[in-house]
């Protein structure tokens, strides 16, 4: 079942980008990508979160004139010295300030306000499009065509069968009527040819299968285990609009994208106490599930009282045991950074629509001949157009001669040696 | 002009011919096939039809395991995650390895809150990033499963566990009953600046520093000669002749990381100006040092003092001393002699001896060639092996007497080490309260009232200062594994303070540097360096009376022994770990196992027959029963080259006790009760022994003869500075000879000379070099390469059937005279380990293309794809694959696996190294291979590919340094040296580019395209090698055909 669809570009181009390049123009959809990135942790357009919500920003406070929002995103403790309404905003919010982006250059502010403006306007959250649907289209229509291809070779057979039938007893008759003597025939399910084709088919199909069965051993595609707290993707990362590496920072970092600790959750859930989304929160078995009782289970892993926000203490938090979805094999070297963060890989080309699920299962089927496909197809940023790729890569001097001279294209991770067994084994 | 051979074994040298043909056979043991002649196949005892019966049980077995639900796999997060870790990230920590006053500053890399390995701290200017084998293995301890787990007394014979406030309660109140008897705190040397400010402040308190081998000879020396009781450091880079009188200065001598890091330094060639330091070495039996030196000479144990006196003789004059016979050792002498003087200032002689008089001696010499202040450095004294043998003889004798109330014992083990252990045991039932702060169950933990184990030092805070004004730092790495506590709380608890250790550090540095914040960045780099005063002056007096009492020293013997430790073991703090254990060791390459080094000519007096294939082909070696005095042991004799006719040596550290655990338990015979006192230091060596031959048999693993080159010379290049003077083109020219011959149209040896396409690199090319003139052959890198990779330890059961599994070996080669191999003109050690071969051999013969070659250059293996053929291990040149014979680590999804019924049992440590808590070191980077899979070196894959990682995050190319091999990083004398073949300018091209006269790859006229090249060994000898009748003609048909020549 090695099957890759060039999936990865349709996905780059509609999905939430992880990874932004601060490059000399800015455009609107940068606007949106420096929003998820920088700023909806704490922010959402429509509502308020950890900071308030941020539809209609240019109508509030000291922010109609863009200077001023400048000089507050890039120093707000300065800023705020002197500016009574963001020492108003501040004691409303729990003393909290916001954090400082001191390299948020003047442009990616504008961009970022008028991905807000157009957002607010156009009156829906962003990011709810349907391109996923496009897929499942896809993939069904295909199924359904394996389907009838599968049934009208069956229909196919039959005919050939009784056509053959028909003509061996047309034969007999012709036979009969000519008066030519032949033995009885043999009835087809005692005709040794008949039973050497059955059986030659027998085990080609079962052989097929087994062989399929076997190579699917231990692979757990669309594995959906039921979780100690029913965690929504499609509440944080969908609606909400929260960055992966917000949660899953330990991705940017290590092997490892990690599960966040309780304290993790525990830095929006200190003040969001209950789930008043509009979405119902559905799990596997098509049952709806009430968001406020599970954010309370996280409150008993954490100790936390939200009647006695003050009270609480970290280092009592009880860890919580997930059920681990994706296992890859011991054998197997995967790092989370080397494809987030060097190869620039978004987490939905492996995990699919993560910010749809409800409850999370498994996209990929994590076998070899699916890693290696994509390594196969995946272009690597060669830095052969403009200065964005990576430098680590400016030694491959052949490469980059050959792209020069038009021999190459483009450089895939094969190219660099993706496909070779070490890179994964050792 | 001389003629030499190169050999591994005896057998290689006496029976070349038999040598051959034996060592084509793959098992060299009995294979257990059933006798079938006559009988029938059926009445054999594993017939066809069983055969079918397993064959069919294994794959329904395989098929039903396969068909298993999968588990459920839970995946626990942090519930409060510490800002500072990242999991699946490692970091690093400086520390410090101290072990018995042996003061290594390391980085301890740390997955996910444990510590897995050690690298040298690069901050340390005195080891200069180097680790010894013990270091590098004393991660495995801190896992060790035979540590004490928790604070106990004895109750009668039974051993009760207890808790540390009841401990303290008691054997406060104990203590403070002792009135009128002393308090004595007996340790191994302390280094510890703030411990000692403890133990000072103790009231009432005498420490008596103890160490299991003794300096006490040079310290009380050196307070004779006006240096005060203090040892100096030695700057080997400085001398240009090095005498060295039985010091084993690279092996196991005072501090020999540091000499090996300053005697690299004169021994690196410069091709275009060869020059080098000469190194001398007059010893008893062939030591590690003595197999790097120069030129070297041997004497009987009872001669030191001779050879010294007739050194200081020849120098000055001054002195005359009793005659030698040995006609080479007095030209020796002499020759020594003139090259010292000749080189007054730029010289150094170091004695091994324990012998004050001796010592005494050895500071005339040195003053006589104005070593101090040059290559001796009194400003800055060594603080490490400070004890004095006296002391420790009084403190016997009292605690004999009575006199001692109370006796708090760390690091110090005298009921094993101590030269009259009987009397110690004796002497200990006579002090009221004796207190063990011992990790183990060593023996004489076993026999103390109380045990309070301290920590492991991966998990403690501390200090070590090695030197003056030196200060190594020591933090933990780890939350302790059990319930320990550092000895020096208890030190600060009993003496009436409140404190803990920790807190008592921190307030010690803090005040000492200053800051909180100075502390800090002091822990943070792991050292710090202080100014020092001045060293004092020398006076001559005590020579005079030195040089009488070696005159009339005692008788000698006919059969002399002296005592030696091993790099791996050392004085036996090394015996508990496994790695260490299975160490080959650099001389005889044996593991698991003390015996009797004996001479050739011994052997011949004892009836050893070793000239014979069959001696180092079987394991199985005559042991003899040594006698001294009333004191006996029996022991295997191994015979060894370049020995001393009538002197055996023999290792100490060995024979340790059952409670230490399954690894030290039966290995090897304890002989520290043969060593004596003979009134002021204790003597490692004894001159009337008697030889009895006890007619039977013991197996030695050694791992010499384990891959044969099958007659092919071309693996080790040796020559002397003289000849590569007068021909420095020897190599190159075989080199260009090989392009003469198969590249004749375009010249490029490289393409031509292959039927096979090349392998083309288009980014990084991987590459290593290693130079043999800076090998000492100590092992470290073979520890280190067993930390980093999970290379199984397989047991001395495996061992002798030629299982041992090390990616790295060091392969040691007898240079000797053509026709006397008792002649030998020196030991040359050539770490041998996968050569990533670009046109391998091994790739082409693995049907399921499991191993393959990589865009990098490096020879790749897939484990998982591996069925075990062993072909490629077949077809390897070199012998660096390694076949996982059994399922050594527990990885097989198989439970059984591990239990072998029909041949070879594993050793009960192969169980102990799968234990939880000792698989907690495996690094989880590396794949932990399982039963029936082919491995080898990779180049440590997992470095390289996490350095370009690291330069990909940060948008930058890789630099020249950010990926080192586990055994580079190890290795004291940067002998080897990795990185990018296709960056011009990295360490790697450099040496390639400027040393074309001694670089050489092995085997080079296979055409296999080796990614390792190595630099010739060059000895300091005037000797000009003539070898054109033995190697050239050899090489020449090599050359020619490609094939070795057959005899």
């Amino acid at each position: 079942m090695i099957s890759c669809k060039p999936i990865t570009q349709k996905l780059t181009l509609t999905f939430i980008s992880l990874i932004i390049f601060s490059g000399s123009k800015i455009f609107s959809q940068d606007g949106k990508a420096l929003f998820i990135s920088k700023c909806q942790q704490c922010h959402n357009v429509f509502k308020e979160m950890t900071g308030p919500a941020l539809g209609g920003i240019e109508s509030r406070g000291p922010w109609g004139d863009r200077k001023e929002l400048y000089a507050w995103i890039h120093n707000p403790q300065g800023y705020m010295e002197k500016d009574p309404y963001t020492q108003a905003l501040k004691a409303q919010y729990n003393g909290q300030v916001m954090q400082a982006f001191p390299s948020l250059k003047n442009e990616e502010i504008d961009a970022i306000v008028k991905y807000i403006n157009d957002t607010y306007a156009a009156g829906e959250n962003a990011g709810k499009s349907g391109p996923g649907g496009d897929k499942q289209a896809e993939k069904a229509s295909s199924d359904q065509n394996a389907v009838i291809f599968g049934v009208i070779s069956i229909i196919l057979a039959v005919i050939a069968l009784i056509l053959m039938q028909v003509n061996s007893n047309l034969k007999k008759m012709s036979d009969d009527a000519e008066g030519i003597q032949r033995p009885e025939p043999v009835p087809f399910y005692r005709n040794k040819v008949y039973i050497a084709m059955f059986a030659l088919i027998f085990f080609v199909i079962g052989g097929f299968y087994l062989t399929k069965g076997a190579i699917g051993l231990q692979r757990q595609t669309n594995y959906q285990p039921e979780q100690p707290i029913f965690y929504s993707h499609k509440v944080h990362a969908g609606i909400n609009q929260i960055s992966c590496l917000y949660c899953h920072g330990n991705a940017w970092e290590s092997k490892h994208a990690a599960i966040p600790s309780v304290n993790v959750c525990m830095n929006c859930h200190k003040t969001i106490t209950e789930y008043t989304g509009t979405d119902k929160l559905i799990n596997g078995d098509g049952e709806e599930v009430d968001g406020t009782a599970e954010i309370r289970k996280l409150y008993d892993y954490a100790g936390f009282d939200p009647k006695n926000a003050n009270a609480w203490d970290a280092s009592k938090a009880k860890p919580v045991e997930w059920v681990k979805i994706h296992s890859l094999p011991d054998h197997v070297y995967f790092n989370h950074s080397q494809h987030v963060r060097a190869g620039n890989v978004q987490c939905q080309t492996c995990h699919g629509e993560i910010q749809e699920m409800d409850e999370v299962k498994q996209f990929s089927e994590l076998s070899m001949g699916w890693c290696i496909n994509c390594h196969r197809e995946t272009k690597v940023d060669f830095n052969y157009k403009d200065d964005k790729g990576n430098k680590f890569y400016s030694i491959y001097e052949k490469f980059h001669n050959d792209i020069k001279s038009g021999k190459m294209d483009s450089v895939t991770v094969k190219d660099i040696g993706g496909i070779e067994c070490q890179k994964c084994h050792y | 002009m001389s003629q030499k051979k190169y050999w591994q074994s005896f057998g290689e040298v006496n029976d070349p011919e038999n040598f051959q043909k034996k060592s084509q056979d793959e098992f060299r043991e009995e294979l257990p096939f059933e006798d079938i002649d006559g009988k029938g196949l059926l009445d054999a005892k594993a017939p066809r039809r069983d055969f079918l019966k397993y064959l069919g049980f294994s794959t329904a077995a395989a098929a039903m395991a396969a068909s298993c639900k999968t588990p459920v796999r839970k995946a626990i997060p942090f519930a409060n995650k510490p800002e500072n870790i990242i999991p699946g990230e490692a970091k690093y920590y400086a520390t410090t390895y101290v072990q018995d006053g042996d003061v290594v500053p390391v980085l301890a890399k740390v997955r996910d809150g444990r510590p897995i390995k050690l690298e040298g701290n690069n901050l340390s200017l005195y080891t200069n990033g180097g680790t010894t084998a013990r270091a590098q293995a004393s991660v495995l301890d801190l896992y060790d499963t035979n540590r004490n787990r928790f604070p106990s007394r004895k109750v009668g014979n039974k051993i009760e566990e207890s808790t540390y406030e009841f401990l303290d309660k008691t054997i406060s109140a104990a203590i403070a009953a002792q009135t009128g008897k002393q308090i004595v705190f007996l340790s191994s040397t302390i280094v510890s600046p703030s411990t000692r400010d403890i133990i000072a402040k103790f009231p009432n308190l005498r420490h008596v520093q103890y160490d299991a081998v003794s300096y006490s000879g040079m310290l009380l020396a050196n307070e004779a000669s006006g240096f005060g009781r203090k040892l100096p450091s030695y700057n080997f880079e400085a001398a240009k002749v090095i005498v060295s009188l039985g010091a084993d200065f690279l092996g196991t001598w005072l501090s020999p990381l540091e000499y090996a890091n300053g005697y690299t330094k004169g021994r690196k060639i410069n091709e275009k100006n060869p020059e080098m330091s000469k190194h001398y070495q007059f010893e008893c039996h062939l030591s590690n040092t003595g197999a790097n030196a120069d030129e070297r000479f041997t004497h009987r144990p009872s001669e030191a003092g001779a050879v010294a006196l007739a050194l200081l003789g020849a120098l000055d004059g001054t002195v005359t001393a009793p005659a030698l016979a040995d006609a080479k050792l007095k030209a020796g002498i002499a020759k020594a002699a003139a090259d010292l003087k000749a080189n007054s200032g730029r010289a150094l002689v170091v004695s091994g001896s324990n012998d004050i008089n001796v010592q005494t001696v050895v500071n005339a010499i040195n003053n006589a060639i104005g070593a101090n202040g040059t290559t001796i450095d009194w400003t800055r004294p060594v603080n490490y092996r400070q004890g004095i043998d006296k002391d420790v003889h009084d403190l016997v004798s009292q605690m004999e007497s009575g006199a001692i109330g109370a006796l708090l014992i760390y690091g110090a083990n005298p009921a094993y080490d101590y030269h009259d252990a009987e009397k110690f045991k004796r002497a200990l039932t006579r002090v009221p309260v004796t207190v063990s702060f011992t990790e183990r169950w060593d023996e004489t933990t076993e026999l103390c009232g109380y045990n309070l184990p301290t920590h492991h030092y991966l998990e403690s805070w501390g200090d070590a200062e090695p030197k003056t004004g030196i200060t190594s730092f020591i933090q933990p790495t780890i939350y302790p594994l059990f319930k320990t506590r550092p000895y020096q709380t208890s030190l600060l608890k009993w003496s009436g303070t409140g404190t803990d250790y920790e807190a008592s550090f921190k307030a010690f540095w803090s005040t000492k540097l200053g800051s909180e914040d100075a502390f800090n960045k002091a822990l943070q780099d792991g050292i710090i360096m202080e100014s020092v005063g001045t060293g004092g002056s020398y006076t001559s007096g005590a020579v005079t009376t030195a040089a009488t009492a070696i005159g009339t020293q005692k008788k000698v013997g006919k059969h002399e022994v002296v005592f030696y430790e091993t790099v791996a073991i050392g004085g036996g703090a090394g015996a508990t770990n496994p790695w260490l254990q299975e160490l080959p060791d650099a001389i005889t390459k044996a593991t698991w196992d003390n015996y009797a080094m004996i001479s050739m000519a011994k052997a011949d007096e004892l009836g050893v027959n070793y000239k014979k294939m069959e001696y180092e082909y079987y394991p199985q070696k005559p042991v003899f029963e040594f006698a001294i005095g009333n004191k006996k042991v029996e022991l295997p004799v191994l015979v060894i080259p370049g020995m001393n006719k009538d002197t055996i040596a023999i290792a100490v550290g060995y024979g340790r006790g059952e409670k230490l655990g399954k690894t030290a338990a039966g290995v090897g015979q304890n002989v520290f009760p043969f060593t004596t006192f003979n009134g002021n230091t204790v003597d490692y060596y004894a001159t009337d022994v008697t030889i009895t031959d006890m007619h039977r048999k013991h197996k030695i693993a050694q791992t010499q003869i384990h891959n044969s080159y099958e007659g092919r010379v071309e693996v080790v290049r040796e020559t002397t500075l003289a000849t590569f003077k007068k021909n420095p083109n020897l190599i190159l020219d075989y080199r260009n000879k090989l392009v003469e011959n198969y590249a004749k149209s375009t010249g490029d040896f490289r393409k031509e000379a292959t039927l096979y396409p090349d392998h083309v690199q288009p980014g990084i090319k991987w590459g290593m070099s290693v130079d043999m003139n800076a090998c000492y052959g100590c092992g470290a890198c073979v520890v280190a390469c067993h930390a980093e990779n999970n290379v199984p330890v397989v047991g001395k059961s495996e061992v002798l059937r030629y299982h041992d599994m090390h990616w790295l070996r060091i392969d040691r080669y007898f240079v000797s005279d053509e026709h006397n191999a008792d002649d030998l003109k020196g030991v040359v050690f050539q770490p041998m380990m996968c050569q990533h071969c670009d046109n391998a051999p091994c790739e082409n013969v693995c049907p399921v293309a499991a191993t393959n070659h990589s865009s990098e250059g490096i020879n790749q293996m897939a484990y998982n794809r591996c069925i075990g053929t062993r072909y490629c291990a077949n077809n390897c040149p070199f012998k660096v694959r390694r076949f996982n014979w059994s399922d050594y680590t527990g990885a097989d999804s198989f439970p059984d696996n591990q239990d072998q019924q029909l041949v070879g049992k594993l050793d009960p440590v192969v169980f102990q190294m799968n234990d939880e808590l000792t698989r907690m070191v495996l690094n989880p980077d590396v794949t932990v291979r399982s039963r029936g899979v082919m491995e080898k070196c990779t180049f440590c894959v997992q470095r390289t590919q996490a350095a370009k990682l690291d330069a990909k995050k940060e948008n930058r190319i890789l630099a020249d340094g950010d990926a080192k091999t586990a055994c580079q990083q190890a290795c004291a004398g940067d002998a080897i040296v990795f990185g990018n073949a296709h960056d011009q300018n990295s360490q790697l091209s450099q040496i390639r580019a400027n040393n074309p006269q001694r670089s050489f790859y092995v085997l080079e006229q296979l055409h296999v395209l080796p990614n390792v090249t190595y630099l010739a060994k060059v000895r300091n000898t005037d000797e000009i090698i003539e070898d054109k009748h033995h190697a050239t003609k050899k090489e020449e048909h090599e050359a020619a055909t490609g094939e070795p020549e057959k005899h």
